[in-house]
């Protein structure tokens, strides 16, 4: 992920002549940026609508699931009334049509499919053909706060601890290379190419079925506790499993690529110098290693925030967890479009904003870096 | 070449290297032997195959070896019919077109629990007048229990359980702890020792023929168990290797070398279709991986060479293709090409020939370190329930067995069998790709 973000920020726009003022550069910079990352959330997004959408295949089934349930209520309603079957066609070639207005399906796929980007891009996320809120709400938009606190809660826990954690340790380890610990971590980080879910299915193996310790999954017990208290630790306790498996997962290899990472920065000439002359580690750390190694840190930390919004699907379906991974692994089986494509166009925003702002972060932290200037 | 076998040698230092290389040759050996032994139609019939094919098997019962982990030995199950070694068949004619036809079976007991249930499959051949046979069963005291006297039709299952009179002959016990019990011992104690089922069969017509199955559902089955339609594990264990082994391989390979081939001739070409490479690459970042495979699956088609090809696709333009760009826009200022320019190669056998090559042993270790990965995006959809509808592969045990509720029901062998082989695939593969890493990269060398 890191170098993806690092050629991005390759300026795109060199001021040519040298002449114009900071200014415009960094206005024209900005412009032209923009446009890129707002043509790539576009097409993206439209590439998702048309996906979710099945190239427009999703009309004719609702169409058709329309068409059967308004016959079976016209057969139901006229059962016991003396009516022709010409009139009772035309009812339901009425209420038919109805309906189909009703979702938009009287306009051509073609033409609601540009119209759906155009809601989409202005975050008007619409409605729900299917999918229901807890509350049951169709919006879309309150579909997706539902979740969201719960992928918060889990992802949110367990990224950031991993995040820290792992930049941690992986300093120390860098300074003290070649120890047990640093073996420790080099041996143990290939178990980082087993996804989290399936550290899930041992963790609840060994924790709920086995010991019977901690619950299986979901988020609450049912019912719910009534005191503050122990809601928190009830859900806490049904944080423990999920969050851990997302943890034990990339512990390892996030530890060795940050070790590995510090350990080339900390052989550069100017470490060697700051130790020679006596400082301290802390200082080595902190403004030798760490310093220059802060735009790094930072598109990681910015990259991860935003990925928190996805979920974990898999873990979040093993577990049970009521976040917006399962949310979006639900609405694609229910063919609910809008909840789909709602869910894709926030994260594209996130990851556009992201990308965006990280340039000028990178102006900020890093005084080598300079925006817009030449190549 | 001689570099490539340079590095080979060099493997050979890293004990991890060494350990996920056995790996890898144990699971290839295992996956040749799943194709030879159960051929890929056969391997389908049997695991789409309902009750015709898996009536012999006990439901959800451990594999034989879990012996080794309790003290009390679990029954084993097993099947035999006519022709089988042991069960001995003796037509004896009489006169009048009647004959008898008596069969026998012994058959060594030595467990602490009874099994589940035993059943005879009767097959008989007869015009008018159904053939009778009387079941006995001798036990190691030299007790004779009779189980039933009862006239056989054409096609007839016979359960021991089911034998109410039998059940008031052992003093109300159930049939298989009656059975297998010392007599008279109350709780009652299993005898071990050897059992002979006897079955004597009178037909009375001329060409009327009696042919049995013994089948005895035990509390283990084979060496891999069963699931919840009788099906033997083992069949989806086998030929999870070489599906994952072919996803895995196919997927990473496909991708690495294609986003590499992308990737050389952005770089080369530089212009629109660079600018055109980036920005597909760019839009595709913005796609929400997961959630298209899904919808494929779930709109299109669940085969898993769509699901592969599709995977294949996304993973093309990704943070690889950028990677390789930048490392080829550094080849690309090389002399070595310039030379190539001036002896007036074409741009395509510079790319191939010039460009490329300088990257392979970079592209390796990433290569290998990506199967995992696949392998377990396999496993994932699964999971999801989205394999293949006609493959038996691991990711699809673990989902029969977690949409069984395996893990509440204690059926735990049924989730691990296929885990532990997911786990050794993918750290197999992740140990050896680590490795060679390492080794390749002349960056991480001695870190």
């Amino acid at each position: 992920m890191t170098s993806e973000v690092q050629t991005q920020t390759l300026p795109k726009v060199a001021s040519k002549k040298g002449f114009s003022s900071t200014l415009t550069r960094v206005a024209q910079f900005m412009g032209v940026r923009i446009l890129l990352l707002l043509f790539t959330v576009v097409v993206g997004v439209y590439l998702t609508i048309l996906i979710a959408n099945m190239g427009g295949y999703v009309d004719t089934i609702m169409k058709n699931e329309i068409k059967e349930r308004v016959n079976m209520t016209v057969a139901a309603m006229t059962a016991n009334q003396p009516i022709s079957t010409e009139v009772r066609k035309q009812m339901a070639a009425e209420m038919i049509a109805l309906e189909e207005a009703k979702l938009g399906l009287d306009t051509p796929f073609a033409i609601r499919s540009f119209k759906f980007l155009g809601n989409s891009l202005q975050l008007k996320l619409g409605t729900a053909s299917r999918m229901l809120s807890d509350k049951g709400s169709r919006t879309v938009r309150l579909i997706i706060l539902e979740r969201l606190p719960a992928t918060l809660l889990l992802m949110g826990t367990s990224e950031l601890f991993l995040f820290f954690f792992s930049v941690f340790i992986a300093l120390k380890l860098s300074r003290s290379y070649g120890s047990l610990w640093d073996k420790l971590i080099i041996t143990l980080s290939p178990s980082s190419s087993v996804p989290p879910w399936f550290y899930g299915i041992f963790l609840i193996l060994i924790f709920a079925a086995l010991l019977k310790l901690l619950p299986f999954g979901g988020m609450i017990s049912a019912p719910p506790p009534e005191n503050t208290w122990q809601y928190i630790g009830n859900l806490l306790i049904h944080l423990i499993l999920p969050a851990s498996s997302l943890v034990i997962s990339s512990l390892f290899i996030s530890i060795y690529t940050w070790r590995t990472f510090f350990l080339i920065y900390s052989s550069e000439d100017y470490v060697e110098m700051a130790k020679a002359k006596g400082l301290p580690d802390r200082d080595i750390e902190s403004r030798y290693i760490l310093r220059p190694t802060l735009p790094t840190i930072i598109t990681n930390f910015a990259l991860l925030l935003i990925g928190v919004w996805t979920g974990a699907t898999i873990t979040e379906t093993v577990f049970l967890w009521p976040g917006i991974g399962r949310t979006i692994y639900e609405a694609i089986g229910l063919y609910d479009t809008a909840v789909i494509v709602g869910t894709t166009i926030i994260y594209a925003y996130l990851l556009a904003a992201t990308v965006f702002l990280l340039d000028f972060i990178y102006a900020l932290v890093d005084p080598r870096v300079k925006i817009g200037s030449g190549n | 070449m001689r570099n490539l076998k340079n590095n080979l040698k060099e493997i050979l230092r890293y004990p991890s290297a060494i350990f996920g290389m056995l790996i890898v040759i144990a699971l290839i050996v295992l996956a040749m032997y799943a194709m030879l032994k159960i051929p890929y139609q056969e391997a389908i019939r049997l695991w789409r195959g309902g009750e015709s094919v898996w009536y012999k098997n006990p439901k959800n019962v451990p594999p034989d070896w879990v012996d080794w982990f309790t003290k009390e030995k679990l029954p084993r199950s097993f099947a035999v019919k006519v022709g089988d070694e042991g069960l001995t068949k003796i037509v004896k004619p009489n006169e009048k077109g009647i004959s008898e036809v008596d069969f026998s079976y012994s058959f060594d007991f030595d467990y602490d629990k009874y099994p589940q249930e035993m059943f005879l499959y009767f097959n008989t051949t007869y015009k008018e007048k159904n053939p009778f046979v009387s079941v006995l069963m001798v036990t190691p005291e030299g007790r004779e229990i009779r189980i039933s006297d009862f006239g056989v039709s054409h096609k007839q299952t016979f359960r021991f359980s089911q034998e109410t009179k039998l059940k008031r002959r052992l003093r109300g016990l159930d049939p298989m702890v009656g059975i297998f019990s010392v007599e008279k011992s109350d709780p009652p104690v299993p005898l071990k020792g050897t059992y002979q089922l006897i079955i004597d069969g009178l037909v009375f017509e001329e060409g009327s023929d009696i042919d049995v199955e013994f089948v005895s559902h035990g509390q283990t089955y084979g060496i891999a168990g069963t699931d919840h339609q009788r099906r033997d594990l083992s069949v989806a264990l086998l030929w999870g290797a070489p599906i994952a082994i072919a996803f895995g391989l196919i997927a990473a390979i496909g991708t690495s070398l294609l986003s590499m081939i992308f990737a050389a001739i952005g770089a080369w070409f530089g212009g629109w279709i660079d600018g055109l490479i980036q920005r597909i690459t760019e839009v595709n970042m913005v796609l929400p991986f997961l959630a298209i495979l899904i919808m494929v699956g779930t709109f299109y088609s669940r085969s898993i060479w769509t699901i592969l090809g599709v995977t294949v696709v996304l993973s093309i333009f990704t943070g690889a293709i950028k990677t390789d760009r930048a490392i080829f826009l550094q080849v690309k200022e090389s002399p070595y090409i310039e030379a190539a320019k001036a002896y007036g190669a074409s741009n395509w056998r510079i790319i191939y020939r010039y460009m490329i090559p300088r990257i392979i042993p970079l592209l390796i270790p990433a290569l290998v370190s990506a199967i995992p990965s696949y392998v377990f995006l396999e496993a994932s959809l699964a999971v999801l329930g989205l394999g293949d509808p006609v493959l038996p592969t691991w990711g699809k045990v673990i989902n029969d067995a977690f949409s069984e509720g395996a893990l509440y029901k204690g059926y735990y062998y049924w989730i691990l069998e296929p885990a532990v082989l997911l786990m050794i695939t993918g750290l197999g593969f992740a140990m050896l790709g680590f490795a060679l890493d390492r080794i390749f990269n002349p960056r991480l060398r001695g870190m």
